[in-house]
């Protein structure tokens, strides 16, 4: 029987609607019963949500309107009553209406979550099942436009997959035969057969489903004291009311009070502030994990870079190279034969720019530590490495070679000279790319009012000096190990500024950890995750003043908010007692009102975008 | 100890929160420190005792409020 009336709680609130708009129009004599069967039926399911509350040792809001309808029927105030009810049900409607559609950025999210997958049974046929029942080790088909239901490897078969449910990235990656795949991402074309790795919140799209989930209910010291605050709050709205009944002997004052009293849009508003700049994030690859990770990061005034893989690429590559002599191909066959022994990062840097070629067989093959390689390629005495094994092989720079060596360092190369037989042939300057863009977004950083903008890196200082010359950032310092840099971070934050550090989030994490909020270049994968406070998907630097503009968005309207409903029940008391116009109608509308102001003032958020 | 996951129908009121948290923190065998309402994915979380009390007991204390259950996981916790 409850359970029937709260179930019709819609069509309720709508033929009590009916009810009132006959009694008002209708000018029939059942006016008054009209009004008196619309509050009965009106206050039904209220009446059942206080009995529940109070079972459960809670005064809540439906406990202070119920008594405020019995105490309008008793004083034979049918008309306030039926109003009343009658707001207060169609306020809960458009309360769930509109919540609906702030929350609706995050629910389009953990709908992406796949439902089935196709088992391979004992009897080697696939069947249906539920992805619960899907365990670590099993093989599962996956077929053309279907979701990957878990995280696994490619066992059979090709084909291409969308990963933007994970990475952001929305061209499709071709997977084959060893490929990982990931749980939430969609095979646009071909078959394959998969292991089962990791499953249901192990996957990574369960992970980064849980994040937000939790993040999205995350409170802020601000919010826990609103909480602790309505717990008191509403039981003290009651005793107020029973203390003006004795002492005035006024129903009517004392019910009304209980009506202003209400303290929903205080309860609401900054929930419904972060579940839609939360949203909004997820929605633009975008990560923030919870509440308070949006004020600290509204806060911001340093940001302090990594630079490899951060303002970087990460990835360096041959940038400017001279050659000396005759038989430029012989001597890059023999350079590329010789760097063909070495793992050093520049090395894979000067075969990449090589390409296909001729090799030859390398002999004697020796590593000159912080200097290079010497080997010998048939007669020929190789060296391949930076200036200081040139002169310890007492390979005569000419001054046009010193001159190259002048300008590659200035523009922040680190070099790579290869001399055959003393004598120099060949000098490349390799250096890692700016990333394109990151120009234009740290200015966009800065007119949000970011005022320090620094580079830490394990790079030489001309190297960092460059490029922070060339991004207009404040300060540049080089030569730094992962400890110094969480030291550095450290010193500032001693001097009062609030610190956000960005990072790839692999040897960066003291830093990450330490920095008032961590932001990693995840490509979604990664213990990024788990450290950090804010995930840029897809490693996608550009998110990065889109994520700041939001949480400044974002800890606005909350406060606006805040304002909001405090606001509201300050001027319903303060009109109650110096105003004539006051009563309960008017009281309920006005706090239902500002309960739908603060959702749709946080429904703006859904929609907010960085203006450029 | 077991790990229980119920997804309600969307939560809407700013009361009910309170209101499920004092029920299902008012049975035996739920540790009440574990307990987490989630209003805007409208879940609660909980750890519980299985040889004190069934996932149903769990189910059966936060529909009598009038909040329907979707549906419920349990792992081991």
């Amino acid at each position: 029987m409850q359970r029937y009336i709260l179930s019709k709680k819609n069509s309720i609130t709508l033929i009590s609607a009916i009810l009132i708009a006959l009694a008002f129009f209708g000018r029939f004599s059942i006016d008054n019963w009209a009004l008196i069967i619309a509050s009965i039926l009106g206050v039904a399911p209220i009446g059942i949500q206080a009995y529940q509350a109070l079972k459960v040792k809670v005064v809540s809001i439906d406990v202070l309107v119920t008594i405020a309808v019995i105490g309008a029927v008793l004083i034979q105030n049918y008309e306030e009553s039926a109003i009343v009810t009658f707001l207060f049900l169609f306020g809960s409607y458009l309360e769930q209406r509109t919540l609906n559609k702030t929350r609706s950025a995050i629910k389009e999210l953990t709908e992406l979550a796949p439902e089935s997958a196709l088992k391979q049974m004992e009897n080697g046929e696939y069947e249906e099942v539920d992805v619960d029942d899907v365990e670590e080790g099993d093989i599962l088909l996956v077929k053309t436009g279907a979701k990957v239901p878990v995280d696994g490897t490619v066992l059979i078969g090709e084909g291409h997959i969308n990963e933007a449910s994970i990475t952001g990235e929305s061209v499709p990656v071709r997977k084959k035969v060893d490929s990982e795949v990931f749980a939430g991402t969609i095979l646009e074309n071909g078959t394959i057969q998969i292991r089962s790795d990791r499953v249901g919140e192990d996957t990574t799209f369960g992970r980064i489903i849980e994040l937000v989930e939790e993040a999205q209910d995350s409170k802020s010291e601000a919010e826990r004291f609103i909480d602790r605050f309505s717990k008191f709050y509403t039981p003290a709205v009651l005793v107020l009311g029973i203390i003006v009944w004795l002492f005035s002997k006024d129903i009517e004052l004392a019910i009304t009070i209980l009506v202003l009293g209400c303290p929903g849009a205080l309860v609401i508003g900054v929930p419904v502030s972060n579940v839609a700049g939360i949203g909004n994030g997820a929605r633009n690859g975008v990560l923030l994990k919870g509440s308070e990770v949006i004020n600290d990061f509204s806060r911001v005034d340093t940001i302090v870079f990594d630079k490899t893989g951060t303002l970087t690429i990460g990835n360096p590559e041959v940038a400017e190279k001279e050659f000396y002599g005759n038989n430029p191909e012989d001597v890059l066959g023999y350079l590329a034969s010789v760097e063909r022994e070495s793992d050093h990062p520049l090395a894979k840097a000067v075969l990449q720019n090589i390409g296909e070629t001729t090799l030859s067989t390398v002999e004697e093959t020796e590593v000159i530590k912080g200097g290079g390689i010497v080997a010998k390629i048939g007669v020929h005495r190789i060296a391949v490495g930076n200036v200081a094994l040139m002169e310890k092989e007492n390979v005569k720079l000419s001054e046009k070679a010193k001159k190259d060596i002048v300008r590659f360092e200035k523009n922040g190369n680190s070099l790579v000279l290869a001399a055959v037989d003393g004598e120099l042939k060949v000098l490349m300057g390799i250096r890692d790319q700016i990333r394109p863009g990151v120009k234009k977004d740290l200015q966009k950083l800065k007119l949000l009012g970011v005022k320090n903008l620094i580079v830490l890196s394990g790079d030489n200082q001309g190297t960092v000096d460059l490029v922070a010359r060339e991004l207009e950032l404040t300060e540049a310092h080089g030569h730094m190990l992962p400890e110094e840099k969480s030291a550095y971070i450290e010193q500032i934050q001693a001097k009062g500024q609030t610190i956000a550090f960005v990072g790839d989030g692999v040897n960066d994490s003291p830093s990450l950890a330490l920095a008032n909020i961590g932001i990693a270049m995840g490509s979604g994968t990664d213990v990024a995750i788990e450290t950090s406070d804010v995930v840029l998907m897809n490693s996608d630097f550009s998110r990065l003043p889109h994520a700041l503009g939001l949480t400044k968005s974002t800890s606005r309207n909350m406060k606006q908010n805040i304002t909001i409903a405090v606001g509201v029940v300050l001027v319903l008391l303060a009109s109650l007692l110096f105003s004539e116009w006051m009563n309960m109608s008017i009281g309920m509308l006005v706090h239902e009102a500002s309960i739908l102001m603060v959702i749709l003032n946080g429904m703006r958020l859904l929609r907010y975008r960085l203006r450029e | 100890m077991q790990k229980a996951v119920i997804q309600l129908e969307t939560l809407s009121c700013p009361s009910c929160m309170q209101k499920i948290e004092n029920a299902v923190k008012g049975l035996n065998g739920v540790n009440q420190d574990s307990l987490k309402v989630l209003f805007n994915a409208s879940k609660v979380k909980v750890d519980f005792d299985s040889e004190t009390i069934t996932i149903n007991d769990i189910k059966k204390a936060i529909e009598d409020l009038g909040y329907p259950v979707v549906k419920s996981k349990v792992k081991s916790a």
